[in-house]
């Protein structure tokens, strides 16, 4: 009796419309118009990697390779020489970012705060040889991403 | 004999050993900085500190108290903690925070032990000290910053290289490393000064920065810069070597290699061989060539010939597989004509012992006298001359020399420069020899003359007069500088019955009746001038050098750090190199290379793997089965006894650094000669 009276009210369908209603003019919008507009994300977010520079311009990154050691993927390949001035720096930093799980294990090994994963993750590519950074590609990413890196790892900073 | 307890452990232990050995032979590790096995103590790092129960209340370092009877000891206590924690907090204070670009990072004594006794922060807020960097030549790169001043190097320098020239300066703060009057380090030992040092203040400079030691393969395997057959360490990443080190065997070369074994190694990746070529008709330039190619050239040159015609030679590399492969090769084709001495030594190989270092390497140390014929040990076999050298500074034995007089890094008393110099000797001496276990060392410049044989004569008669040959010692020892030498000699790759040796082969090729040689790494001479251009010549080896010069046809074969391989030292010890990376381009191994020509003339040789030859070599030759062991050589009579010429034992022309095809492709190598050079010419004008 009870089903058949709210079978023949249609009782469900009217409560259903009154939630869309509700959701439609009462309730705040949470959906967001992406790819031109964007949700927010956390300073510890761990997307497409850069490698960072000093102020003065000069890479941070001095070769020490334990972010190779320590890719759990083997994503990273480092090789190494003396500068002409003496100093210690990469001939060679490429990371295949197919294997990247972004786990984020570099940017905790690095001594100098040179390679960190940024908040970009839109860097999806049409081939995947495209997908091969080498040390240009990461100094570039370095350069594009810099000013939000560096405000990431400030707020960061206290729980470090 | 005292009896000491070490963490509740009793042990005996001769009179005189520190608490730190007696703990090391029972298992329980002390830390230590300045203290090495092989150096003298000095006890300045206070790292090794431990309690020793009733003694006075403070803690004693290890390394210099030796065990007395009762001794009660604790190396794990709080005392000890803290004294260490204590010791590295002040150790840690002058040194940098610079592990990650320091080449040490990852194998260094002082990261290690901080892991176990360091603070993670420091106390010290001043400034650090800073000290200037030392020049210590082309191969030792120095951040004398980080520096313990545990003196290690300098300890080493002096008692084991015997080029005293590294010191301490200044005191406390400013006490620094350095050497007298800016000296490089003119010590072909000066590579095991990285590996002694305990922080990286003194790293490879060739090394620098390339690899780090957590992601190199190591292959363990054998050296063959020089006789001595060195046990090294060979560290990889992909094809490339990347670097070279020791191995302990106490019995070769205890721990420490010599600079060309160790920095001869960028030689391995430069001038190579990678492909087949073959002498262009028309140009006569080499050009390209695919095997086939060449192997038909091959066997259209050797159609038709007398085994008479053809010739060999196995140069100072060959491996003994390659040197066997190339004899039943030899055989086949009917040809008698083969030689291993492509040095031009000239000596009887009938006997084994007249070849050999008899006393073996580790002889040396009972050895009471020593008489040094025509040979500079010190270049042609480092790790020998160390040895002498502690022989010497241990047990002040008297050390003579026949030969040039040269720098050996210990005193000796110069005989004369002529064959008549031994046989004054004997003259003076025979029968009167007091020494228990005197030892003769002949070098190969003694027979690197026509009448080599008859040397080789007087020298057996002169070691049965002096006495250094009798029952139970036999101190006539022939020093090699080839690596590939006794393993040929042993093999028997020598003239055959009515063949011809070295000089009678080049001679052949000059006046045509030689048609084909084969040469088997054979870069000692220079084949341009020394073989005639109407003989056709096939040269199988890995570097563009001497003998790829002259060939006709090119094969290309692996280095020795791409083969696994058998290897004869000077005494007579057979060892296993292992395969560490893979050959260039299309190089291949010897024996293989061999194998597939025999193949192409329809004479195939009977093995087809590594596995067949070895058992072919250990059958007709079983003492080379055992692997890492001397088989004792017979004493006998050998050499001629024709007229010896009244001409000196000649010098070593070659030089220590660039000896053979691997250390003249060598770019560090090259600066080693010229930096070395330099010096000798400045401290000459400074005089």
């Amino acid at each position: 009796m009870d089903n058949f009276a709210r079978a023949f009210f249609l009782t469900e369908i009217v409560k259903g419309f009154l939630l869309t209603l509700k959701y439609m003019f009462f309730v705040p919008r949470v959906t967001i118009n992406y790819p031109h507009e964007k949700g927010p994300i956390s300073p510890r977010f761990r997307g497409e990697h850069a490698l960072r520079r000093y102020p003065n311009g000069e890479e941070r990154c001095i070769a020490c390779k334990l972010c190779e050691a320590i890719c759990p993927a083997l994503a990273i390949t480092i090789e190494a020489e003396p500068r002409d001035d003496g100093s210690r720096r990469t001939t060679r930093y490429d990371i295949d970012m197919t294997k990247c799980i972004y786990c984020g294990l570099c940017q905790e090994a690095c001594p100098v705060d040179a390679i960190v994963e940024g908040p970009n993750f839109e860097f999806a590519t049409e081939t995947r040889e495209e997908l091969f950074y080498n040390k240009e590609k990461l100094l570039e990413n370095g350069d594009r991403w810099e000013a939000q890196i560096a405000a990431n790892l400030i707020a960061n900073a206290p729980y470090r | 004999m005292p009896k000491v307890t070490i963490n509740n452990m009793e042990i005996e232990v001769e009179q005189g050993t520190s608490i730190l050995q007696a703990a090391e032979t029972i298992g329980v590790e002390i830390p230590r900085f300045c203290y090495h096995d092989r150096l003298s103590v000095p006890a300045n790092c206070r790292m090794c500190l431990v309690e020793v129960e009733g003694g006075p209340p403070k803690p004693v370092a290890s390394c210099a108290m030796a065990c007395s009877d009762g001794m009660v000891v604790k190396t794990e206590s709080e005392m000890v903690k803290k004294a260490r924690k204590g010791v590295m907090e002040m150790l840690l204070i002058n040194h940098p925070l610079d592990c990650p670009i320091c080449d040490q990072g990852g194998e260094c004594d002082l990261q290690d032990q901080a892991y176990g006794y360091g603070f993670d922060r420091s106390r010290f807020h001043e400034n650090k000290r800073a000290v200037k960097d030392k020049d210590l030549g082309p191969l030792i790169k120095t951040v004398m910053t980080r520096c313990i001043n545990c003196t290690r190097c300098v300890r080493f320098a002096e008692e084991i290289a015997g080029t005293p020239v590294l010191g301490q300066f200044n005191r406390g703060e400013d006490a620094e490393i350095g050497t007298y009057i800016n000296e490089i380090v003119n010590t072909e030992l000066s590579g095991n000064l990285v590996d002694i040092c305990p922080v990286g203040a003194l790293t490879s400079k060739p090394y620098a920065f390339k690899a780090r030691s957590w992601e190199l393969e190591k292959t363990e395997t054998i050296d063959v810069h020089d006789a001595v057959g060195s046990n090294i360490r060979v560290d990889s990443r992909g094809r490339e070597v990347m670097r070279i080190l020791p191995r302990l065997h106490e019995e070769v070369n205890e721990e420490w290699i010599s600079d060309r074994s160790r920095y001869s190694y960028d030689g391995l990746a430069k001038s190579r061989l990678d492909r087949p070529f073959v002498r262009d008709e028309e140009s006569g330039k080499l050009r390209e060539a695919d095997w086939n190619e060449a192997f038909d050239l091959i066997k259209a040159r050797l159609s038709g010939l007398k085994g008479e015609e053809i010739a060999a030679f196995a140069g100072d590399l060959a491996d003994v597989e390659s040197v066997v492969a190339l004899k039943d090769f030899m055989t086949s084709l009917g040809s008698p004509n083969m030689d291993c001495r492509t040095d031009g030594a000239y000596f009887d190989e009938t006997k084994r012992a007249g070849y050999l270092f008899n006393s073996g390497i580790s002889g040396i140390d009972e050895a009471d006298a020593i008489l040094l014929v025509g040979t500079n040990p010190r270049h042609e076999a480092t790790i020998i001359n160390a040895r002498i050298r502690r022989a010497w500074l241990e047990r002040k034995i008297p050390i003579s020399l026949v030969g040039e007089a040269v720098d050996l890094t210990y005193p000796y008393v110069h005989l004369g420069d002529f064959p008549k110099s031994v046989e004054n000797l004997v003259k003076e001496y025979a029968g009167k020899v007091k020494s228990k276990k005197p030892m003769m060392i002949v070098g190969m410049n003694a027979f690197r003359r026509p009448d080599g044989q008859a040397i080789h004569g007087m020298l057996q008669e002169a070691a049965e007069d002096l006495g250094i040959v009798k029952k139970g010692w036999n101190g006539f020892n022939i020093l090699h500088d080839a690596a590939g030498r006794v393993g040929a000699l042993d093999v028997g790759f020598v003239p055959q019955k009515g063949g011809k040796g070295f000089a009678d082969i080049l001679a052949g090729t000059k006046d045509g009746s030689i048609k084909v040689l084969f040469m088997l790494n054979a870069d000692e001479f220079n084949a341009r001038v020394n073989v005639g251009w109407k003989t056709f010549v096939v040269y199988i080896g890995h570097h563009g050098d001497h003998g790829a010069q002259r060939a006709d046809v090119v094969l290309p074969s692996a280095a020795y750090t791409e083969k696994d391989a058998l290897y004869v030292n000077t005494e007579g010890r057979v060892q296993m190199a292992k395969r560490a990376v893979s050959p260039p381009g299309d190089a291949r191994v010897d024996w293989t290379i061999l194998r597939a020509i025999s193949n192409h003339i329809d004479k195939p040789l009977p093995y087809d793997s590594q596995h067949e030859l070895r058992d072919r070599v250990f059958e007709e030759w079983p003492h080379l089965s055992k692997i890492d062991q001397i088989e004792l050589a017979k004493w006998g009579k050998f050499g001629k006894k024709t007229r010896i010429q009244k001409d000196a034992f000649a010098g070593n022309a070659l030089g220590y650094y660039l000896t053979n095809a691997i250390c003249r492709a060598s770019p560090t190598m090259n600066k080693c000669t010229q930096a070395f050079k330099q010096d000798i010419e400045y401290k000459e004008a400074a005089e």
